[in-house]
């Protein structure tokens, strides 16, 4: 209690050194926030398109019904499919409608002819879509075949990028957030230098002193990244419309709030450690 | 209580501040400790209470031998010995009530028991109506009582004076030296170092003379009939 009054003390009596130390632990968790939800939100999205494996191939316009029938069966007696579904020209074509229901330019152009038939077709597993793929290639009346492990991988790619970007901007942001702490707190310790020299010569321990100057370490780290998830939390829910607008059918948004109950429960654990940390690191080089 | 045995200090400047010094103090006796600035008073105060070590010889606490005592053993060893400092020491960003209430903080003492312990210590001293004042709103005598009521919050067996009176007139000087004594009636030890001589030879203590680090004299007995 006696050293909460005295962090207390030491906080109010330098304002502006414990804004500068909140804005940056603040910023730092900012970051730490963001980079969160973007890997959470592009894990998401993997995992969605890893769950929906799908080839699509496209028919020769030459291509008869029976041997679009005769594909389909084959595939489904592989045992790898789980489902295939024959779209039509006409489907195609309503489904080419719906897409552009708002550029009636784009739909006098177009008629059921031009667009292909297509089988789209997932499989139980992702790695037999390469080999489905395949199958569908050499098939003389298909003339296109797209599927989605491209999209996967790549997807995989910049989750991969945005982590080691995400982690090397924490690593430095909490480099910059521990010197700024050791440098405000090494200020407050060389400012009461004095009254510290007058306490160890009536008896006070080293850890008495050193005690008020963690807990403020601690104090900066707690609310700095109290109001980055704050911050990042509120922009996230504000920001919710247009994710899932521009996300549609993949469910990343909304973000359950128990998911940034947990965010700010980590947080505010690396928050004591990076505070303490500095404030430890603070007292050992100035208070000798 | 207090033993001094061939004690010798020597700044890393090379200025020898002690020599080769012998006493010893007992529990109960108030010492005068004097002789002109710079011949070593002050560094004795400071090899009591383990500022620093001495260069040779042994010094005795109580029971501690204090180049023998671990460092985190020094808090300990500062709490049993109060300290009047030369230039006070006082927190001027604290009243009189919170400087005095300090050292039973740092003892971890229960706050309800400090506070009536400090109450006790400024009636002693006399400076109940100034408890909510802060030091730049009292006089040199009022700064001293301040002083000596934080030396005796945690009821110490040795009471270290240094220059207690000094820049104070004679009959501020009088009233402290007063309270003291009387504080040494009570069964603390008290050292004092001090130049005033008008005080020395009107009060009959034990007088300890130094000079350039050697003890010059040591009178069992000293005050009216010494110089």
């Amino acid at each position: 209690m006696k050293f909460i009054k005295t962090t207390n003390q030491n906080i109010r009596r330098s304002p502006y050194q414990a804004i500068a130390a909140i804005v940056i632990m603040m910023l730092t968790f900012l970051v730490v926030s963001f980079f969160i939800f973007l890997i959470a939100g592009s894990s998401k999205i993997v995992s969605y398109f890893e769950s929906k494996p799908q080839v699509t191939a496209f028919f020769k316009n030459e291509a008869k019904q029976s041997d679009i029938d005769a594909l389909q069966s084959n595939l489904k007696d592989s045992g790898k499919v789980s489902n295939v579904k024959f779209v039509s020209k006409q489907d195609a074509l309503a489904i080419y409608k719906e897409q552009n229901k708002n550029d009636p330019l784009l739909l006098d152009l177009v008629t059921a002819d031009i667009l292909p038939s297509s089988l789209e077709i997932s499989t139980y597993k992702i790695g037999d879509l390469s080999a489905v793929s395949e199958t569908l290639k050499t098939s003389p009346i298909v003339s296109e075949v797209i599927f989605q492990k491209d999209v996967v991988a790549t997807l995989t790619a910049w989750t991969s990028a945005l982590r080691k970007i995400g982690a090397a901007s924490i690593l430095i942001l909490s480099l910059v957030s521990i010197f700024l702490i050791i440098t405000i707190i090494g200020i407050k310790i060389s400012q009461k230098r004095q009254d510290i020299h007058i306490m160890g010569l009536i008896g006070a321990t080293n850890w008495y002193i050193r005690w008020p100057f963690i807990f403020e370490g601690i104090f900066y780290g707690v609310v700095g990244a109290f109001a980055g998830w704050v911050i990042s939390s509120a922009s996230l829910w504000a920001a919710t419309p247009f994710l899932s607008n521009f996300l549609r059918g993949i469910p990343v948004v909304p973000v359950s709030p128990l998911f940034l109950l947990e965010l700010l429960f980590v947080e505010l654990i690396m928050a004591v450690i990076l505070g303490g940390l500095a404030a430890y690191l603070a007292v050992l080089r100035y208070l000798k | 209580m207090i033993k001094f045995q061939n004690v010798s200090k020597k700044f890393g400047t090379g200025t020898e501040a002690l020599s080769d010094l012998n006493f010893s103090v007992e529990k109960d006796e108030f010492v005068f400790l004097v002789g002109p600035t710079g011949s070593g008073k002050t560094t004795i105060f400071r090899l009591i209470i383990g500022e620093f070590s001495p260069t040779g010889g042994s010094i005795v606490i109580n029971d501690w031998d204090i180049l023998k005592l671990p460092r985190e053993k020094i808090p300990e060893l500062r709490k049993k010995v109060g300290v009047i400092f030369q230039d006070l020491k006082l927190f001027n960003d604290r009243t009189v009530f919170e400087n005095v209430l300090l050292p039973l903080e740092i003892d971890n003492r229960e706050i309800e028991g400090s506070k009536k312990r400090v109450e006790e210590v400024l009636e002693e001293v006399g400076l109940t109506p100034h408890r909510d004042k802060f030091p730049v709103q009292l006089s040199g005598g009022e700064l001293q009582r301040v002083a000596i009521a934080r030396a005796l919050a945690l009821s110490p067996d040795i009471l270290l004076a240094d220059e207690p009176t000094g820049n104070l007139d004679p009959a501020t000087s009088w009233d402290i030296m007063n309270r003291l004594l009387e504080i040494n009636k009570k069964g603390t030890t008290i050292i004092m170092a001090t130049h005033n001589f008008d005080i020395v030879k009107n009060i009959p203590k034990r007088i300890i003379a130094l000079d350039k680090g050697h003890l010059v004299r040591d009178e069992k007995s000293g005050g009216r009939s010494k110089k």
